[in-house]
This record gives C-alpha cells, sequence and structure tokens, in this order.
C-alpha cells in the first residue's frame, strides 16, 4: 500500500513541474498565441449576443436545434466563453512564468560587467589584426565609452558591450501585455454601463430606474452611481442632401455634476462625451418621439406625451408602438413615422431623408388586451395583437386628429430622442499605459541590437579587434570598420 | 466646386492607371526579352540549349518601367489629394478611397524599398497588384465624394487609417516576397532555376527581407490598434467591443506575433516562415474584403 502511495507522490511534483516547464516553454506559447487567434475567428462570423441580439434570435428561430447546440458551446458569446478563456488564461499564466524569471535575470546582467575576453579573438567575427602603436587601447575606451558601450578593462585589453535595450524592451513590451490584462480585468469588476432613452426638453436623472438598461461590474453598485443630472435641451442632426447620411449631430445639455450645484450648459458630440470622472455620457443614437394626445368617448386625456419610435433604415422610418393600458378596453396603436413621406408601391409607405420635412404618421388601432399585465416584458416598440381585434387604420399629418369608436387620438407634433450611453471604466487608463509601453518596448528590442566588441594588445605588440553580433544582427562588420579606422589613425 | 475636384481626382487616378499599365509592359518587356536565345557560335561549342540572361539590351526598358511606376505614384498621390480636397477630409472615408491609398502606400513601400534593395524584379507583380486594386475601386466601390459620417469626424482618423493603410501596404509586399520566396523555392527543387528567374535575389535575401518588412510595420500595426481602440473609446463608448473589424485586427495581429516570436525565439525560416507569413498577410487581405463588404459591425460605413 504504502508503495502505490509513494510512488504517485513523487511522480505528482514531477509531473507538475514538467507541465510548469512545458507550460512555460516559449512553443507552449506560441501554440496558445496562435490559438487565441484562430479561437477568436468564429465570434467574427457567428452573431454574438451582446452586439447583435437580434441576429442570435433570429438562428434560434431559423434552426433550434443547431442554434441550441451552438449556444451550448457558446458560439454565441465567444469572447466570453470558457474556452476562450482558457486559452488566454493558459496564455498569460504562460507569459508570466516566462517573462518574469527572465526580467530576473536580465536585471543582474544589466548590472554584471560583461565576459572576459575570449582568447581567441580570431574565431570571433570581423577579426582584423595589425601593429600596435601603444596608445589604441585608451582610444578605444574612449571611443566605445562615448558610444555608450559597457566595458570590461581587461589585464590586456577591453571586452565591451552593448545593447541590453533589447532585452529591457522585450520584457516591457510583455509586462505591459499583462498590464493591458489587468486593465481590462479592473474595469470589468469596477466598471458600469448603461443606456437610456431620453426626449429633448426631458431630464436625465443618473439613478437606476432611469436606465433603458444597465449593468454592473462585480465589485461596483448601485450607490456608486455619480449623482448628475442632465436635462436635454436640444439636438440638431445635419443630414446630406446627395447620399442622404448624416454629417453632424450636436446635443445641447444642462448639466449639474452635484445636487446644488448651478447648471452647466454644454455640447456633446459622437467623439466628445460628457465626463464625470470615469464616467462618460456619449452619445450613441437619435431618432423621433411622436407627440399624440389620446382622448376616450367623454374628451378626458388618457395619454399624452412624446412616444419614442425605433428607427428601421438611414432615412429614419420609425416604428413604435402607443399603448394606452388605463383605457377600457385597452387601446393600442401599432404607429410608423415618417419624417419625410412618400409612398412606394411595393413597400407602401416610406421616408425619403431623415430630416423631418414632410412628416407624418401611419397607424392601425387595436382594442383588446394590451399583455402588459401579464408579468412578461414587453418590447416598448412593438405590441402583442394576439388577443385585440383592429378597429381602425389612419395617417395623420402634425396638428391632425382622427376619432375611432371609443375615442380620438390627436397627433401633436414630434421631437428627437438622444440615446444616452453612460459608462464607466477606471481600468482603461491602465489599459492605455499597457499599450503605449507595449509599442516603446516594441520599437527598443526590434531596433536595437545586441553585440560586443573586443580589443587586445597582443604581446608580440600587436592589435587585436573582433566582435560578437547576436541574432545575427547586421551592422556590427560596419561599426568594427570604423572603430578600426579610428584606433589606426585614418592611415 | 467640390463636384470640380472630385472629377480632377477621377483623371488623375485613370492617368496613374494608363502610367501602371505602361510600367507593367515595360517590367513584362524587360523580363521577356532578357532571356537570350543560344547563339550559333555558342550552340557550336556544345552549349546547346543554355540561355543566358543579358540586361545591356533591356536596360533602356528597366529604366522606363521604373520611371512610370514612379510617374503613376506621383498622380495616384494627386489624385488621393484631389479626392481629399472634394471632400474637405482627409480621403479615408470608405473602401474606394482606402483602395486608392492603399495601392499609392503599396506602391510607395515598393518604390522606398528598391532605394536600399535591388528590387525591380519584383516590380511586374506590383504594377500588377496596383492595377487590380485600382481597376476594382474604380469599376466595383466607386462612391461620389461626399462628407463623412459624424462618427468619423475625429482627428483619430488621420491617425489610426494611415498608420492601418502603411501597415498594410507594407505587409502585402512582405507577403508578395514570401509568395516569391515559396515559389522559388520549389522551383529550386526541382533543378536550377529557369533563366527570367536568375535575376531574382537569392532565397536567403528574399528570407531576410520579408522578415525585415514585417519587423519594420509591426509596432506600427499595434500603434493602429492601439489608436483605433482609443477612438472606439471616444466614438463608441468602449475601446474594446469584439467587433469583427476589431476581432480580425487582432487575428492579424496575433499572427504577425507569432511569426516574429517563430523567427527570433524558435528560429523558424525558409518556408515555413514563409507560409506563417502568408497566412498573417491574409487575416489581413480578410479583414479588408470580406468583414468591409460582407461583415456587420460598426466599422460598416457608407454602403462600403
Amino acid at each position: 500500500m504504502s508503495q502505490e502511495i509513494d510512488l504517485p507522490e513523487l511522480g505528482a511534483t514531477g509531473l507538475l513541474r514538467y507541465s510548469w516547464r512545458q507550460l512555460t516553454s516559449m512553443r507552449t506559447a506560441l501554440i496558445l498565441l496562435m490559438m487565441l487567434g484562430i479561437a477568436a475567428i468564429p465570434g467574427s462570423l457567428i452573431p454574438q449576443r451582446d452586439q447583435n441580439p437580434m441576429k442570435v434570435t433570429q438562428y434560434f428561430t431559423d434552426s433550434p436545434t443547431l442554434a441550441l447546440w451552438m449556444d451550448r458551446v457558446s458560439l454565441f458569446d465567444v469572447y466570453g466563453s470558457p474556452w476562450f478563456s482558457a486559452i488566454y488564461i493558459l496564455l498569460f499564466i504562460s507569459l508570466i512564468g516566462c517573462v518574469l524569471p527572465r526580467s530576473v535575470e536580465h536585471f543582474h546582467a544589466a548590472r554584471a560587467l560583461p565576459p572576459k575576453t575570449p582568447k581567441n579573438l580570431e574565431r570571433m567575427e570581423f577579426y582584423s589584426i595589425w601593429d600596435s602603436q601603444g596608445d589604441e587601447i585608451e582610444k578605444a575606451q574612449s571611443l566605445l565609452k562615448s558610444s555608450r558601450f559597457r566595458i570590461l578593462m581587461d589585464k590586456d585589453g577591453i571586452s565591451a558591450e552593448k545593447g541590453f535595450t533589447r532585452e529591457t524592451g522585450n520584457l516591457f513590451f510583455h509586462l505591459s501585455l499583462i498590464l493591458i490584462l489587468i486593465g481590462v480585468g479592473f474595469g470589468s469588476l469596477f466598471g458600469m454601463r448603461g443606456e437610456a432613452i431620453v426626449n429633448v426638453g426631458e431630464r436625465f436623472i443618473n439613478v437606476p430606474t432611469t436606465y433603458d438598461s444597465l449593468t454592473f461590474g462585480k465589485l461596483l453598485s448601485e450607490k456608486d452611481l455619480p449623482p448628475f443630472v442632465i436635462t436635454v435641451d436640444k439636438f440638431v442632426a445635419k443630414y446630406n442632401t446627395l447620399t442622404n447620411a448624416p454629417e453632424d449631430y450636436t446635443l445641447n445639455v444642462s448639466v449639474v455634476e452635484n445636487p446644488g450645484e448651478p447648471s452647466i450648459k454644454k455640447i456633446v458630440k459622437v467623439n466628445s462625451p460628457l465626463k464625470f470622472g470615469s464616467t462618460n455620457v456619449y452619445l450613441q443614437a437619435n431618432g423621433y418621439s411622436p407627440i399624440v394626445t389620446v382622448r376616450d368617448s367623454d374628451g378626458n386625456v388618457a395619454l399624452q406625451g412624446p412616444v419614442p419610435f425605433l428607427p428601421q433604415d438611414g432615412n429614419l422610418r420609425s416604428i413604435g408602438a402607443i399603448k394606452v393600458p388605463d383605457a377600457d378596453p385597452q387601446i393600442g396603436f401599432v404607429a410608423t413615422f415618417l419624417p419625410t413621406q412618400a409612398r412606394d408601391s411595393v413597400r407602401g409607405g416610406i421616408s425619403v431623408f431623415p430630416e423631418a420635412l414632410d412628416p407624418k404618421m401611419l397607424f392601425s388601432i387595436w382594442r383588446g388586451d394590451l399583455g402588459v399585465n401579464a408579468g412578461i416584458p414587453q418590447s416598448v416598440y412593438r405590441i402583442d395583437t394576439s388577443k385585440m381585434e383592429r378597429i381602425g387604420l389612419e395617417s395623420l399629418k402634425p396638428g391632425e386628429s382622427y376619432s375611432y369608436d371609443g375615442g380620438s387620438i390627436t397627433f401633436e407634433g414630434f421631437v428627437p430622442w438622444v440615446n444616452l450611453q453612460v459608462v464607466r471604466d477606471p481600468g482603461k487608463n491602465y489599459a492605455l499605459l499597457g499599450g503605449i509601453v507595449a509599442i516603446l518596448g516594441l520599437l527598443a528590442s526590434l531596433f536595437t541590437r545586441r553585440r560586443r566588441i573586443w580589443i587586445r594588445i597582443t604581446e608580440s605588440g600587436k592589435v587585436e579587434v573582433a566582435g560578437l553580433a547576436k541574432n545575427a544582427a547586421p551592422g556590427l562588420e560596419v561599426e568594427i570598420a570604423k572603430l578600426v579606422t579610428l584606433l589606426k589613425g585614418e592611415k | 466646386m467640390s463636384q470640380t475636384w472630385a472629377y480632377i481626382s477621377n483623371y488623375f487616378i485613370y492617368s496613374a492607371m494608363a502610367v501602371y499599365t505602361l510600367s507593367f509592359f515595360a517590367h513584362a518587356y524587360e523580363t521577356a526579352w532578357a532571356v537570350r536565345a543560344p547563339q550559333t557560335d555558342e550552340a557550336s561549342t556544345g552549349s546547346l540549349m543554355t540561355k543566358t540572361l543579358d540586361y545591356t539590351r533591356t536596360e533602356k526598358a528597366a529604366r522606363i518601367a521604373t520611371a512610370m511606376m514612379i510617374l503613376g505614384f506621383i498622380l495616384l498621390f494627386a489624385g488621393v489629394i484631389a479626392r481629399g480636397i472634394s471632400a474637405h477630409r482627409v480621403p479615408w472615408g470608405n473602401m474606394y478611397e482606402f483602395s486608392i491609398t492603399g495601392a499609392l502606400a503599396f506602391t510607395g513601400a515598393y518604390l522606398g524599398a528598391l532605394r536600399k534593395y535591388d528590387l525591380r524584379w519584383l516590380g511586374l507583380l506590383v504594377s500588377i497588384a496596383v492595377l487590380l486594386t485600382l481597376g476594382t475601386a474604380v469599376a466595383v466601390l466607386y462612391r461620389p465624394s461626399a462628407p463623412l459620417v459624424p462618427a468619423l469626424k475625429s482627428t483619430w482618423l488621420v491617425i489610426h487609417v494611415c498608420a492601418a493603410i502603411i501597415s498594410g501596404g507594407v505587409f502585402l509586399l512582405a507577403n508578395v516576397i514570401a509568395g516569391a520566396y515559396l515559389y522559388l523555392d520549389s522551383m529550386e527543387r526541382k533543378g536550377p532555376r529557369t533563366v527570367w528567374a536568375q535575376r531574382l535575389p537569392s532565397l536567403e535575401v528574399l528570407d531576410q527581407l520579408s522578415y525585415r518588412l514585417v519587423a519594420f510595420v509591426f509596432p506600427l500595426w499595434t500603434f493602429a490598434v492601439i489608436a483605433g481602440a482609443i477612438w472606439a473609446e471616444s466614438a463608441w463608448g468602449r475601446y474594446w467591443g469584439w467587433d469583427p473589424k476589431e476581432t480580425w485586427a487582432f487575428i492579424t495581429w496575433v499572427a504577425y506575433a507569432a511569426y516574429l516570436h517563430a523567427r527570433v525565439t524558435i528560429g523558424w525560416r525558409g518556408r515555413r516562415a514563409a507560409w506563417l507569413c502568408l497566412f498573417a498577410g491574409s487575416t489581413f487581405l480578410f479583414n479588408y474584403i470580406y468583414v468591409n463588404i460582407y461583415g456587420t459591425g460598426k466599422h460598416t460605413y457608407s454602403g462600403l
């Protein structure tokens, strides 16, 4: 029995050591690096849940079984999947296991003196020999010192070395990758991200209930939201009249950073977010909110105000749902807003320009059960009409009203809405620092050469010069030739 | 006013294509006519089958070829500038503009390398590649000159896209050289090189050259990716989001990092290194072509 226990114990330590050596070997690191590249591919070809949830749903509708299996192996969530994480975690362990010992080694090597001059210089590269005039060693010492070689004075000559920056840069490059990973991890633990649609004229108060969607990092909670208030004063979108493409979005806001402070007017653009410490507020999307008033048959207002509609194309044809849950029976309007209306023989009502030059709202009126009380989360842009009946179909221009059996609707006008994205990422500065150090380290390691040069005066009164370039780096030949010419004194 | 500049740009680009075509024919002439058939007196001495290379009689064609390449570069440069003037911005807003600027960067990389290395043999391939790129750009990708969408209005457009285009030009040049390496290598395995190929550099030189190009431009590509991340942070609210373009930029980066490690640390040379180089370069091309045309994500603007 004891033997059986002993053997695996010894083996286990050996196995661990063996695995660690294997993991931190260059070859493994390289394989892991390639695997990481290959593992990233499926996520760019298959729709990902956090980027394109609609398309993922489409997969589930089109081929449920396949989609289910794809989902089981995280193909809709590649970059958060266990296998993707496993590869990069192994890679980073391998990287740390490789770089840390090398850093220590390099630290000692950088403080040590160059090794002694080898006995047989003629076996080294770029060897030359000539009669001494006596002052070559002193000359060489000052020349090499001025070109910042590290010098060891031997009893009969000089051993000089240069190019430690190569390994320093190399190590800094790899350490900076670890720093980037730390930055990413820190950001996801202490960060938050949320979105909210705000109509022009309305206020955004930074509390969880204002958000349409909101996610927190594991180590951050709701009470960490900075208490700012943003009032959306004005939004102007400019469009190109030839291509219909947007040219400029300008959002004017009034900001109160802390309660009680005076409000400050600010301008937000796509490339210049609002900043509150490490929290940024971005202008991400925009659309139209038709303003409607719905009245019951007695003329009492059942619903009034702007309703955000969701843009469907570049010309901002937008769909939306106007739900009147307080009416009895409930009323719903399945509606389309056309900023610049036109008729297409196939598609019906379309918009031909994204700016509201000739706006119109088309809608169908539904009566019955909206399903909003069932407790199932519903899209605010759609109505489940399965328990409803259609009682009318109409189109209105701003200012017009329509009466139907049981009430009326007035299309008062419209306001633009903007989608504000609020992001807190305290890790991004570490990642940026990592990126900068990575480039500098890379430049240092790719463009410096490590080499040694030896100069010696032999007992027979001759000068010997030779060198050695690590990694067969080019250029040492020229460097030594120049040194030799200078030592010979321009003869 | 801006339409006039757009027309001027088009004329410059058509002229550049004409001049590149001349350069292509001059390179082709040089490659073909430098091969000399055996002469009768040589035949009598027994070297019946030996063809030789004689550059004295194609010297003029070679000079014309390079001169046309330079002229094409200048015309293309003018075309790119005029395009920028017509749109009041840097001409990097859509795939047509990327293609003409990319062709410019590619020729620039070739002409730059030509100053240092004897690369004229590559001119034939370069002129074909540039003609194909420009032809596709003009015929398929052309879009009227227009201002940028708001997300592209940033100084980072100049920095990020410029770095990416230059990196792409050099990566592709390294790819062409790695491809030439593989072709010549398989030729040498069957016997001595055929006559026209004798003027091409030795395998070692090609091997080193493609490595140096990659090592030279890899930091720039790293910078292009990081500059893109900084821009994404200010425009989209996150510096990295695994958008298809970002993912493929990352894959390209990883592939070239693997290539550099394989060469420097493990000592890969020759065929294996050339294949890895080709693989890495093809991820860049895939990113440019597939992701721009078929891909979804935040990098798709204004149609193409």
